[in-house]
């Protein structure tokens, strides 16, 4: 007995220095990544790489429209995707019957969380870019990047809708309420933590998009910040893949000043959606 | 009359009968204690008088259960009989609002947008859950940071403030510590006057405390209904004497 026991504790010590020493390697990766990052592109950042136009001159050119084009996609991406994703996860959640079809939707909606994006870019081209006539604007691409952030906001509003406890809802009907004002004044905002946080994941999902944009034809050289949702357009990671496949060494050093900002910009998004959700929980202490 | 009657209820969920053939007569203005070892049955019993197991699939009913004389099955709008037949659940739930925006919950959803009314309920509501002398100067504090017992009184507080006439309780001092319990006890002492209350419970000494008549569920059937003084000392039945004493369930 007293042998399996010793042996049990080295196999726990194993186990726990295997899982610490992998963890470690890993971050090790990322860090390697990260120096190396900061170390090429740190000197570029100053007020003139933010507010330049694209330049075929690696120290003249700057990021204004790529960040100018980001912003305005995602705005209009997040008008797209919000409504259509909250309220569809709503439905599955509370309203819809439970019967086969609904459980196919549901592993299907699940299943095109985990789709390549460059799939929604093809779908996007031929959808919004050829048949509804978009062109290679910035609405088509909002459209394609909606479509593909969709699953995610509909999977995080489920989510965040299980974990309402059902006594909060019979409290509300017993009070003689209807399923819609139990969902709409007492469900909903109890969840909408776990709502927000979905969102902001989603939206720092979207950012980092290049592939399924680069398919709908969003342009690499864009000389001009776009005003309407007509225009054409690029994207930060656009431009950084751009720069990238560039044979010039200054536009690598561009590269790694925008994967900067872009790094800087997801770290932000995460940190304000983390921040949100303990707060919420805080609150919500069932 | 009686406010809650049953003929002949039977309870179903899916194919096992909960309930069965269960005939009682609940006076108005009386407390009733439901009591009976778990899965007896007692609290889905309870919860047919304000048709909260509507909720749960497959569930199927029949036999009558009248209001006041009328069929709640048959008659009324479902919404209208829960706020006759309000509830008090296990669990204090009060809803991630103000304790404010918790009591007057249901006048919102009524539509009443009166201020003048909406304070005027709060504070009578809240002075029946004997909870307004503590939470008066916070009203606007989130009803989860109150103690157990207060969010408990908050919950009663808010089925009182729709004026139902029938108060459910499914063990509605089960989770709470025993000086939460005994406000609880005395609160469903007072509200007598103005309500009729059945409560289930798990605890004997807080039935016989507490109720006027107690009726005694198992296995799905009520085997023995009376006033609460006879159950505990003179019980008819044997089972009853025995689950009474303590030596089952």
């Amino acid at each position: 007995m007293d042998k399996h026991l010793a042996i049990s504790k080295k196999k726990d010590k194993f186990f726990r220095i295997l899982a610490l020493s992998l963890t470690v390697f890993a971050l090790l990766i990322l860090l390697v990544l990260l120096v190396d990052i900061f170390w090429r592109g740190f000197g570029r950042l100053n007020w003139g790489f933010f507010n330049n136009l694209p330049s075929r001159h690696p120290e003249k050119a700057g990021i204004l429209t790529a960040i100018a084009g980001m912003l305005s996609l995602l705005l209009f991406t997040v008008i797209i995707a919000l409504p259509i994703g909250i309220l569809a996860g709503v439905y599955l959640q509370e309203y819809r019957a439970k019967n086969r079809f609904a459980k196919i939707v549901e592993i299907n909606i699940a299943n095109l969380a985990g789709v390549p994006s460059v799939i929604y870019g093809i779908l996007g081209l031929q959808l919004f870019v050829r048949m509804a006539g978009m062109g290679n604007s910035l609405l088509a691409g909002a459209f394609t990047l909606a479509l593909l952030i969709m699953p995610i906001i509909i999977v995080s509003t489920r989510e965040a809708l299980k974990a309402v406890p059902q006594s909060l809802r019979e409290g509300s009907y017993g009070m003689g309420a209807t399923k819609w004002q139990t969902t709409s004044r007492v469900v909903i905002p109890s969840a909408l933590g776990g709502i927000l946080t979905g969102i902001i994941l989603s939206i720092s999902r979207a950012i980092g998009e290049t592939a399924p944009l680069l398919v709908i034809g969003a342009l690499v050289y864009v000389p001009f910040i776009p005003e309407g949702p007509n225009d054409q357009f690029t994207t930060l990671p656009i431009q950084i893949f751009n720069w990238v496949s560039r044979p010039q060494a200054g536009f690598i050093v561009n590269a790694a000043a925008g994967i900067i900002i872009l790094l800087l910009i997801t770290f932000l998004l995460n940190g304000i959606a983390i921040y949100i959700r303990n707060k919420w929980y805080k609150k919500m202490k069932y | 009359m009686y406010k809650l009657e049953t003929r002949n209820a039977n309870l179903f969920y899916g194919e096992k009968q909960a309930l069965k053939d269960i005939s009682i007569g609940i006076e108005p203005n009386t407390v009733t204690a439901f009591i009976g070892p778990s899965g007896c049955g007692k609290s889905s019993f309870l919860r047919c008088f304000n048709r909260m197991n509507d909720l749960i699939d497959n569930t199927t009913i029949n036999g009558s259960f009248l209001l006041d004389g009328e069929d709640i099955y048959e008659r009324e709008e479902v919404y209208d009989l829960r706020k006759k037949v309000g509830m008090v659940f296990q669990k204090p739930n009060p809803f991630p609002k103000s304790i404010f925006e918790n009591v007057i919950y249901g006048l919102r959803i009524n539509g009443i947008k009166d201020k003048d009314v909406l304070n005027e309920r709060a504070e009578l509501s809240l002075k029946n859950a004997a909870l307004w002398d503590e939470v008066k100067d916070d009203l606007n504090k989130s009803a989860l940071s109150l103690s157990g017992g207060q969010q408990q009184r908050v919950c009663i507080a808010r089925t009182l403030a729709v004026a139902p006439t029938v108060v459910l309780m499914d063990e509605p001092a089960s989770a709470l510590d025993p000086i939460s319990t005994a406000k609880i006890e005395d609160l469903i002492y007072e509200l007598k006057s103005k309500f009729t209350i059945v409560i289930v419970t798990h605890n004997m000494q807080q039935a016989a405390r507490v109720s006027d008549k107690t009726a005694f569920f198992y296995l799905g059937e009520l085997i023995e209904y009376s006033d609460t003084k006879q159950i505990f000392t003179n019980p008819e039945k044997e089972r009853t004497q025995n689950y009474v004493t303590g030596r089952f369930g």
